[in-house]
């Protein structure tokens, strides 16, 4: 069979153009806000010396988690370091909280809406299905091709994959307020927004947490990947080992992603009870 | 004129279901049964054609066995359920056509509401919960504060305002579900089987309290329960639910002596008699010489007597029992034989 | 804190040489079954023409999915035959399916070792966790200094992202048998074994086929990734792209990713269901 090949490339190539040359000043405020951020977050972490911030992520996973989180944050933060990685380091914490921080500004946001509204469910939920089947590598390619090489790309393309988890988490969590505590709020008047705040979203906490910790995780795991395309920090050293075939310094490099991930995730882990959140 | 009744309720029906409103006009026009509802419309009719009128300050009891549809008629009264026709009006006011923001007025301020399973918010202290009607209408936080520490007072539990839900037990959760509905001093309480979730000991220590407050504030109150003991003790009149109808509707000693149809004699057998049944449902005219013989000063009791009471009295000094109104006028007599044969009856 | 650094990066590439030199045989034995697997599949995916392959899927996603999906197999992978990418997309599959296979021969009976005994789950689960977070390019280098380039290390590194999921998986369902049930088949009599396969896995046939699922799934995004070490496929197209800021071959390619993605999620989903939904007609008939 012989049919003509559809030109998608060119379609493809010539969309691209079209929104990086109307799209510029949008793009470049993104671009600029974020950089801005990134590099504000960047100087703030290298203040406190390091072993200052050893010992408070140590009390801090102390007070939240009990004694053996405090000593593998520890161990783990002192490895990184002992290995000088301490200023990659600082980088992609800075950009995992970046990429988190908008993911959930934008997911809560959105799980509550998809929690209240039918249309919203039925419309946002493939796509939420569709960002999460999407290999991560794939989020790359738009990515770069509107804002290059750089921070900006890495962080965009880990929000594509940072993003489901809070939603989803969000709408699960209003979504299991038991019906007698809506039925009274709505039975003392409540309007719908004072129901969101004052009833469903602060019972909905448990798992919204759930889904703060995860997307922070799955930011981290993006944070070789986004170095890909420019995103400064472990990432880099990662790709570096790689293309230097330098072994030592892969498991180096890696074994700081891990003792990071680590830290992070005791540090954003809700605390494991269900708190006062049993009801009778 | 009088004043409008507190809550009408105007042939009430609720259907569930796709196609509830061609079903209704089935059960209207042919009288079909529910099962053959469910079968033709796959459609549940929970409340059928229910009417009554509710004092200000009466204690309404809806009876019945669980699937008779009384707390879905219940949720008529705020709204939170839509009947599939009829009218239901508060003081006067149809509330079938308040917008939505003047229904959740109405339900802040006019109506208060009690639930079987409490519903406490378990993220939030005591006053905090107790001044949620006052929340939601914008209340300032000091006199909110105040308006709850009050109320808490009222149902006993003035220092447990800083607790949270999960630091107490069922009783005085329920009792703070109470305070709760107070707090905004309502006209109108709805209270769903308040007590049927609690231990018999603490039913009976809430049903008393219950009836303090009931006689100190005269609310308005539909209560809902599937204990007849219950109904009998709190309601001023009682409605037996079956299959979302009201089978009988009146006084306690209405419905215990005079049971509408064989569910309701059925449901009130086995009830003890002794507080229900009063003299002046026993008395029968005095005859020429009981006119002269009895005296009216002894053992005389007026028409409201209760069983219990005039056994007691028979109990000391046998003979038949003179009933005299507030004049101390001689209306009729109880023979020792209408006592024993009401209690049996 | 400079004056002593921890050689770990050395001491880890000391300790590396020496698996190397020790186990080399094992790695050999590896890399040539992986060859076997993969050179089969890829031999018998490329032989049979575009159409006739779109045809076989097409009806697999109806008779496990429905008309939705089948309508988005025949429109999808005719868009990537006519695009010229079936051959990438074929080589790419072939390294999932190989990767898949390989990893569930090893992963479902570490998941039902570390359901049944309780030490395997103390070592096994920890060891999990760190495998998975370690950054999946880590394991490039190794696989690349043990198996050459070519496939095989491409696969060894996908298996360390794809074989936790489905172990997991696997473990929990059968762990999450209602337990009243094992103390049923326990007091009638039955061994261990029988509970366990006659019980227990047809029980925890939902949890595993998930673990299936996910299974897939990250073995398709690292292969992709594996591109980097010379993995053929679609992969290849979108590191060139990104190299080289090609829109068009970049955005095509990642679309191609992304339809092999979403045929291969619905379609062990959709299997997954009607695998569960016949358990469940099973039980309560039988």
């Amino acid at each position: 069979m012989d049919i003509a090949t559809i030109p998608l490339r060119e379609w493809a190539e010539a969309t691209v153009l079209w929104c990086t040359s109307h799209g510029g000043p949008l793009f470049a405020l993104v671009t600029g806000s974020i950089d801005r951020l990134d590099a504000f977050l960047r100087a703030a972490l290298r203040v406190p010396p390091p072993a200052l911030v050893v010992l408070a992520a140590a009390l801090w996973a102390l007070w939240r988690r009990g004694i053996p989180a405090a000593v593998a944050v520890a161990l783990g933060l002192l490895l990184i370091w002992n290995l000088a990685l301490w200023k990659e380091a600082i980088d992609t914490v800075s950009l995992v909280l970046i990429a988190a921080g908008l993911s959930l500004a934008i997911g809560i946001p959105v799980g509550i809406l998809m929690a209240e509204s039918a249309t919203a469910r039925s419309l946002i939920t493939p796509i939420l299905d569709y960002m999460q089947t999407t290999p991560a590598f794939v989020y790359l390619i738009p990515s770069v091709l509107f804002f290059g090489i750089g921070t900006v790309p890495g962080v965009l393309a880990t929000m594509m994959f940072a993003l489901p988890p809070p939603i989803r988490a969000t709408m699960l969590g209003i979504a299991n307020v038991p019906p007698p505590l809506i039925e009274a709020g709505n039975a003392f008047g409540a309007t719908p927004l004072q129901l969101i705040v004052r009833v469903k979203l602060p019972l909905a906490l448990p798992y919204v947490s759930v889904g703060v910790n995860q997307c922070i995780m799955m930011s981290l795991s993006m944070v070789v990947i986004a170095s890909l395309v420019g995103a400064r920090g472990l990432g880099t050293k990662v790709v570096e080992s790689l293309t230097q075939a330098d072994l030592a310094k892969g498991i180096e490099a890696g074994l700081a992603v891990v003792a990071t991930a680590i830290t992070l995730d005791l540090l954003s882990r809700p605390r494991s009870s269900a708190g006062r959140g049993s009801y009778t | 004129m009088s004043p409008p009744p507190a809550i009408e309720l105007k042939d009430v029906w609720k259907v569930f279901g796709r196609r509830a409103a061609e079903a209704l006009s089935a059960v209207r026009s042919e009288q079909i049964g529910k099962d053959e509802v469910l079968r033709r419309y796959d459609c549940v009719v929970a409340v059928a054609d229910v009417s009554v009128a509710i004092a200000q300050g009466e204690i309404f009891c809806i009876m019945g066995l669980s699937g008779s549809g009384k707390s879905t008629l219940l949720r008529h009264v705020n709204r939170l359920v839509e009947p599939t026709a009829g009218e239901i009006r508060i003081h006067g006011e149809d509330i079938g056509r308040k917008s939505a923001g003047a229904l959740r007025e109405l339900r802040a301020r006019k109506i208060g509401m009690v639930f079987q399973h409490v519903a406490l918010f378990p993220h939030r202290r005591i006053w905090e919960n107790v001044a949620f009607g006052l929340e939601v209408r914008g209340v300032p936080r000091p006199r909110r504060r105040e308006v709850a520490q009050e109320t808490l007072e009222l149902v006993h539990l003035s220092g447990w305002g800083d607790r949270y839900p999960a630091e107490l037990s069922g009783g005085m959760q329920q009792r703070v579900g109470l305070a709760r509905a107070l707090a905004a001093d309502p006209d109108v309480l709805l209270m769903d089987e308040p007590f049927s979730a609690l231990d018999p000991l603490i039913r009976r220590q809430l049903q008393d309290q219950f009836l303090q407050l009931a006689s100190m504030m005269k609310k308005t109150t539909l209560f809902i329960t599937h204990d007849l003991d219950e109904a009998i003790r709190l309601g001023h009149r009682i409605a037996v639910m079956k299959d979302g109808r009201f089978i009988q509707t009146g006084t306690a000693e209405e419905i215990v002596l005079t049971p509408a149809d064989s569910y309701v004699a059925e449901f009130v057998r086995g009830v003890s008699r002794l507080k229900i049944v009063r003299a002046h449902s026993l008395m029968r005219p005095l005859d020429a010489t009981e006119a002269i013989t009895l005296d009216a000063t002894a053992r005389a009791v007026d028409g409201d007597a209760d069983l219990e009471r005039m056994i007691r009295i028979v109990a000391e000094s046998p003979g038949p029992l003179l009933v005299v109104d507030a004049d101390n006028r001689p209306i009729g007599v109880v023979s020792e034989t209408a006592l024993l044969r009401a209690i049996h009856e | 804190m400079d004056s002593f650094r921890i050689p770990i990066g050395r001491l880890g590439e000391q300790l590396f040489a020496l698996i190397v030199r020790h186990l080399q045989p094992l790695f050999d034995a590896f890399s040539a079954i992986v060859l076997f697997f993969n050179g089969s599949i890829h031999s018998g995916l490329v032989l049979v023409p575009p159409a006739a392959g779109i045809a076989v899927v097409a009806v697999i996603a109806w008779v496990v999915a429905g008309w939705r999906l089948t309508v988005f197999a025949l429109l999808g992978l005719g868009l990537l035959a006519n695009l010229g990418l079936w051959g990438h997309a074929m080589a790419t599959l072939s390294l999932v399916l190989t990767a898949t296979v390989l990893s569930l021969i090893v992963a479902i009976p570490l998941g039902i070792l570390m359901a049944e005994v309780p030490l395997a789950d103390a070592i096994a689960s920890p060891v999990l966790d760190f495998v998975q977070t370690m950054p999946r390019f880590v394991y490039l280098i190794p696989a690349v200094v043990l198996l050459g380039i070519d496939a095989a290390p491409a696969v060894l590194a996908t298996m360390t992202l794809s074989i936790p999921p489905p172990a997991r998986m696997t473990a929990v369902g059968l762990k999450q048998v209602d337990a009243h049930l094992v103390e049923a088949a326990r007091a009638f009599g039955a061994t261990r074994r029988h509970t366990l396969l006659r019980l227990k896995l047809p029980l925890a046939m939902p949890a595993i086929m998930l673990g299936i699922n996910q299974c897939t799934l990250m073995a398709l995004s690292m292969v992709v990734i594996a591109s980097l070490i010379g993995a053929a496929g679609l992969g290849v197209e979108i590191l060139n792209a990104i190299s080289t800021l090609n829109a068009g071959q970049g955005l095509v390619a990642g679309l191609g990713v992304f339809i092999l993605a979403v045929l291969l999620d619905r379609m062990t989903k959709g299997l997954a269901e009607r695998l569960a939904s016949r358990a469940a007609r099973g039980s309560a008939g039988g």
